[in-house]
């Protein structure tokens, strides 16, 4: 599984990028944590809010923090 | 009539804090108000709390209203419609979007790969900046009510026009090609409660609390400075209204600066206390919240230099005419 974290490197991307890292380690899943912050590259998502969440290059949260728990739902969904 | 007066004097313009402040600095330090340390002193002391308190009040309720409007919802509510009305709605949608020039990239994007005109995307870069509800309070509480409306509507009025002037220079050939045929994000959004949305504001306020707080410092020192320090005759011979090249000049030094309206207003409020005229001052104001290197260097990378050159060009002249406009009405206002 490759999950994105698109943004451009603000505070906000971080903690959400920390919050799947715990999500995923409260699931006990692997995954491939790719931060995504060259604009082209999230306006090729279609994502205009930042950040944003991408499971397997499908968009699942935009312009949110989600909380670990948040993630971890989107995880099992 | 009398309550409003009131409560505008003691929540807008904070005459309590005035008073408190000179009380403090008369009767705790010592310092004669007549004098310049004293009277710039009050002017700092005054202005950096007056501006904070409001700016945090304003954020926190402007990013309610916004967290109704996410952008996602206003490209579905600018997607309905055309012409005037989808440019006038742009504008108006722009008003309650205060965003930093670091997003402006993904909504430009994100507009125009799903078909929206670059008409109405401009009309609503150009009043996002420009226009915010935060910036009416604030000139309200600095300057007076006419004035604040007065600026709302002609900070539109150009929003509209700039928008209509560039979807008729058919540009869309100087946007660059990889903006166009992005996939149209529609991911069902969840439903805000109370809380979210209370916690999305108070998110809002220390983020650009962090961002501004010093160009506020600066705005205000630069404003007790020009109050105090600096003789009433250079300014005037600089940007005398005497002077027909007052506006340009004063468009001219705003448009390279950075900052945001919370730091510019004490230098403009500075200047019209000074005596230039109202409209040099808006003008300098709307030359750097409008018009600043970072954004137009963000713009850059999504549109070639033909569109960003009429961009550029429409707002600067634009906001020249606009603060010609207000130096000839100036009575009108106050």
């Amino acid at each position: 599984m490759i999950i994105k974290i698109l943004g451009s490197g603000c505070k906000k991307c971080i903690t959400l990028s920390e919050n799947t890292q715990a999500a995923l380690a409260n699931l006990g899943r692997e995954a491939q944590v790719i931060k995504v912050t060259d604009f082209a590259e999230i306006a090729a998502h279609g994502v205009m809010s930042t950040p944003a969440l991408a499971i397997d290059d499908k968009v699942v949260s935009v312009g949110k923090v989600l909380t670990v728990g948040e993630v971890e739902k989107l995880l099992n969904a | 009539m009398e309550l409003f007066k009131w409560l505008n004097d003691q929540l807008l313009r904070m005459d309590w804090l005035a008073w408190l402040v000179r009380v403090l600095l008369e009767d705790g330090f010592g310092l004669d108000m007549t004098s310049r340390i004293g009277a710039s002193l009050h002017f700092f002391i005054y202005d950096v709390i007056k501006i904070f308190i409001l700016l945090a009040v304003l954020i926190f309720s402007i990013s309610w209203v916004q967290s109704y409007f996410p952008p996602e919802r206003t490209r579905r509510i600018l997607g309905g419609m055309s012409g005037f009305k989808a440019k006038l709605t742009g504008a108006l949608l722009g008003t309650i979007t205060p965003f930093c020039s670091c997003s402006s990239i993904p909504l430009f994007i994100g507009f125009t790969s799903s078909g929206l005109p670059l008409g109405v995307t401009f009309a609503f870069l150009i009043s996002s900046p420009l226009v915010d509800l935060a910036s009416v309070i604030l000139l309200a509480s600095i300057f007076n009510w006419s004035i604040a409306i007065a600026y709302v509507l002609i900070g539109l009025v150009l929003a509209v026009l700039g928008g209509t002037l560039i979807g008729r220079a058919k540009m869309e050939r100087y946007v660059e090609a990889f903006v166009m045929h992005n996939p149209v994000l529609d991911i069902p959004q969840a439903e805000l409660t109370r809380r979210d949305r209370a916690e999305f504001a108070w998110a809002q306020v220390s983020d650009i609390f962090r961002r501004v707080w010093l160009y506020v410092l600066i705005g205000v020192g630069i404003g007790a400075a020009i109050h105090n320090w600096i003789p009433a005759d250079w300014i005037e011979a600089l940007l005398g209204q005497d002077n027909w090249w007052s506006v340009p000049l004063a468009t001219l030094v705003g448009v390279p600066m950075y900052a945001d309206i919370f730091g510019t207003l004490p230098i403009a409020e500075a200047l019209v206390a000074k005596g230039i005229g109202l409209g040099t001052a808006l003008a300098f104001m709307m030359a750097v919240t409008a018009l600043s290197l970072p954004s137009l260097i963000m713009l850059k990378k999504v549109v070639k230099a033909p569109l960003l050159a009429l961009f550029f060009g429409i707002v600067a002249v634009g906001i020249v005419l606009i603060g010609y406009l207000f130096n000839a009405f100036t009575y009108l206002f106050i």
